[in-house]
C-alpha cells in the first residue's frame, strides 16, 4: 500500500512535469528504505521495542501523566506570566 | 496562598535523576561507539580486508541495539520540564529554545538519513558513500550532544541574557554567550569520556571473546583500535576534566569546596586523593572534616587557580564570607536576594496599579540586586550548601575509575602489541567487566555535576524549590513507580537482545 502510495506521489510530481530522472531517485530512495527495513534481522525486533516505547510515551504518559502544567491551567502568556512572578514573590 | 511542597521537590528531583541517569546508559554508549565504527570501517575502506568490514558490521549491530533501546529516553526529560518543572520550564524557555531545536532538527535528519545509509546501504552504496555516512553519524551524534551540554552549562553558568520582569523569563541578549569556557569544558569532557565508554565497551565484549577462545582476531583488533582510542581519549578527558574543575572553582566555588570536603578555606590547599568523610562534621563546629585523607599539597590550590599558593574558599568561608580573602557570604547575598524579591513583587503591584514612579523604582532596585534573585528564596544559609557526601564520593570515584582505566588502556595496548594478550587472564577478566565500571564512572560524572550544584536549578538565580509546578507529590510517586517498571523492563530487554547478539558473535565469513 505504502508502494502504491509512493507511486501515486512520484507520477503526480510527473505530471507536473518532473524529470523521468527523479522518478527513479525517489523510487531507488523508497526501495532503498523499504529493502532495509525487510532485510532486517534483530532489527525487526528493534522496531517492536521502539514502538512500543514510543506509543507508551506519547499515548499514555504525555496524554494522561505529563500534561504542561501551565499550557492546561492558563489561556494566555501574560497569566502564565503573572502566575510565574506571583509564585516567585510570594516565597519572601 | 501558594506553599511549596518540599516533598514534591523531593520527588521531582528523585525523578528526574532516574531518569535522566537512565538515559545517560545509551548515550556515552552511542557517542564513544560511533566514533570506533567510523575508525573499524576507515581501516576497511583503506585496506580492501573484508575481515575489518565483518568486525564493523558486528559492533553496528550492538550499536543499533543501544541506539533503539536508548532513543527517545530523553523525550521523558521534557515531559518532566512541562509538569514538575513548570516555573524553571517558562522562566528558561527562551534560552533552551533554539539549542534544544537545533539538537532536535540535527537528530532528525541525522537519524532519518545517515543512520539509513549506515545501517541499508552496504553493498547498495559505494564504500566511500558508506563510510561518510559512517563519519557522517559519529560526528553528528556529538554534535548533537553539543546542544544539550550547552544548555546544560547555561544552568551551571547563566550568561548572555536578562530577565524580563514582565514576562517573567530569561531572554536571550547574545547567543554567542552561551558557548562560555564552562559550555566548552562541558562539551570537551563529556564527549572525551564517552569516547572512553565505547572503547571500554569493545575491550569488555572482546575480552569475554578472548576468555571464551572465540572469534580471537576480531577481538583482538577490535582491542587494539579500542585501547589506542581509550588512551588518546582518556589522557584528552584528564585535561578537560582539570580545565571543568578550574572552572568549577570560578563559578560554583561551593561545589568545589563540597567535592572536596573543604570546610575551611586555605592557601596550598591539597587535593584529596583518598579519603573518608567524619559523617557528623557541620559547618562550623570542631570535628575534623576526614576520619582519614591522603593529600597532595597544593594541588587543590592550582586546580582552582592555577596558583599552588592561592586561597581555595571552603563552605564556611563561602556561607558567612571572608572578607579577608575578599569573598561575600551566602547570608549577605540572601539579603540582597530578598531585596530583588520584594522589588519585583513591588514592580508589579505598581504595574497593576499604574503607578509608574513606584513601578520604575522598583525596577531599578530589582536590577542592583537580581544577580542574586536566587538567595533570596533561601530560608537559611546552610540551604546553600549541596549534599558534600555524595558529591565527595562520587567526584573521587570517579577520578579513581578515570585512573584505572587509563591503566587498562595501556596494558591492553601494551599485551596486544606484544601478541600476548590471550594469556593474560586476569586482565581480560578485569577487562570484561570494565564496561560496568565505565558506566559507573560517567555516572559519577554527573552526579558531581547536578548533585553538587544544589539547591540550584539556575545557579544563584533560580532553587530548585522555586522551579517546580504547583502539584502534589502524590502525580510523582506515580509516575516515578512507572517509569522504574518500564525502564527496568527496557533495560532487561536490551541486555538480553545484546547479550543474544554477543553470544552469536560476528557473520560468518
Amino acid at each position: 500500500m505504502l508502494q502504491t502510495t509512493v507511486e501515486a506521489l512520484i507520477s503526480g510530481l510527473s505530471g507536473l512535469g518532473m524529470e523521468e530522472r527523479m522518478r527513479q531517485k525517489f523510487r531507488a530512495i523508497f526501495l532503498f528504505y523499504k529493502d532495509g527495513f525487510l532485510s532486517m534481522t534483530v532489527g525487526k525486533t528493534l522496531w517492536k521495542i521502539i514502538g512500543l516505547k514510543l506509543f507508551v510515551f506519547f499515548a499514555v504518559f504525555k496524554l494522561f501523566f505529563f500534561q504542561d502544567y501551565l499550557g492546561t491551567k492558563f489561556s494566555t502568556d501574560e497569566e502564565r506570566a503573572n502566575y510565574v512572578i506571583e509564585q516567585l514573590t510570594q516565597m519572601k | 496562598m501558594f506553599d511549596f511542597d518540599p516533598t514534591m521537590v523531593s520527588w521531582a528531583r528523585a525523578q528526574f535523576a532516574l531518569t535522566a541517569m537512565y538515559h545517560w546508559i545509551f548515550v556515552p554508549l552511542t557517542l564513544g561507539l560511533a566514533c570506533l565504527l567510523a575508525f573499524f570501517e576507515t581501516i576497511y575502506v583503506r585496506t580492501g580486508n573484508e575481515e575489518w568490514k565483518r568486525l564493523t558490521r558486528f559492533w553496528m549491530t550492538l550499536f543499533a541495539i543501544n541506539f533503539a533501546i536508548g532513543v527517545a529516553t530523553g523525550i521523558i526529560l521534557e515531559f518532566e520540564f512541562g509538569t514538575n518543572w513548570s516555573n524553571y520550564s517558562w522562566m528558561v524557555g527562551d534560552i533552551f529554545g533554539v539549542p534544544l531545536a537545533i539538537e532536535g532538527i540535527l537528530a532528525f535528519f541525522l537519524e532519518a538519513t545517515f543512520f539509513a545509509v549506515m545501517f541499508f546501504g552496504w553493498d547498495r552504496v559505494s564504500k566511500g558513500q558508506h563510510l561518510f555516512a559512517t563519519w557522517m553519524v559519529a560526528i553528528g551524534s556529538n554534535l548533537s550532544a553539543m546542544w544539550i551540554l550547552i544548555a546544560n552549562a547555561w544552568m551551571q553558568h547563566p550568561v548572555g541574557m536578562d530577565f524580563n520582569p514582565d514576562s517573567a523569563r530569561f531572554e536571550m541578549n547574545n547567543f554567542f554567550e552561551l558557548f562560555s569556557p564552562v559550555a566548552f569544558a562541558k562539551f570537551t569532557h563529556t564527549t572525551s569520556s564517552s569516547f572512553m565508554v565505547g572503547s571500554l565497551f569493545v575491550i569488555a565484549i572482546s575480552s569475554f571473546y578472548l576468555l571464551k577462545g572465540r572469534h580471537i582476531k576480531m577481538a583482538k583488533r577490535s582491542i587494539l583500535v579500542a585501547s589506542v582510542f581509550g588512551l588518546l581519549a582518556g589522557a584528552f578527558a584528564g585535561m578537560t576534566g582539570d580545565e571543568s574543575a578550574h572552572q568549577v572553582a570560578q563559578d560554583q566555588p561551593m561545589k568545589l569546596a563540597a567535592f572536596e570536603g573543604l570546610y575551611e578555606g586555605e592557601r596550598q590547599a591539597g587535593l584529596v586523593a583518598v579519603g573518608l568523610l567524619h559523617p557528623a562534621k557541620q559547618v562550623g563546629d570542631d570535628n575534623d572534616p576526614f576520619l582519614f585523607q591522603v593529600k597532595i599539597p597544593g594541588a587543590l590550590s592550582f586546580l582552582a587557580n592555577r596558583d599552588l599558593n592561592s586561597f581555595v574558599p571552603g563552605i564556611k568561608d563561602l556561607i558567612v564570607g571572608n572578607p579577608q580573602e575578599g569573598i561575600v557570604g551566602v547570608e549577605n547575598k540572601m539579603v540582597r536576594g530578598k531585596l530583588a524579591v520584594g522589588a519585583l513583587q513591588d514592580y508589579k503591584q505598581a504595574k497593576k496599579t499604574g503607578d509608574a514612579a513606584m513601578a520604575a523604582v522598583s525596577l531599578q532596585t530589582f536590577k542592583q540586586h537580581q544577580e542574586v534573585l536566587g538567595y533570596g528564596h533561601l530560608k537559611e544559609a546552610g540551604d546553600a550548601i549541596p549534599p558534600v557526601a555524595i558529591t565527595f564520593y562520587a567526584f573521587h570515584l570517579m577520578v579513581m575509575l578515570w585512573g584505572l582505566f587509563m591503566l587498562l588502556f595501556g596494558l591492553f595496548l601494551y599485551f596486544t602489541l606484544k601478541n600476548s594478550l590471550t594469556e593474560q587472564k586476569l586482565l581480560l577478566l578485569t577487562g570484561s567487566t570494565s564496561f560496568i565500571l565505565a558506566l559507573m564512572c560517567s555516572q559519577a560524572g554527573w552526579v558531581v555535576a547536578e548533585v553538587g550544584r544544589q539547591p540550584w536549578a539556575i545557579q544563584g538565580l533560580l532553587p530548585v524549590s522555586a522551579a517546580t509546578s504547583n502539584i502534589t507529590a502524590s502525580n510523582v510517586q506515580t509516575t516515578f513507580a512507572m517509569f522504574c517498571v518500564i525502564f527496568t523492563l527496557l533495560l532487561i530487554a536490551e541486555v538480553k537482545i545484546m547479550l543474544k547478539q554477543i553470544h552469536i558473535g560476528p557473520e560468518e565469513k
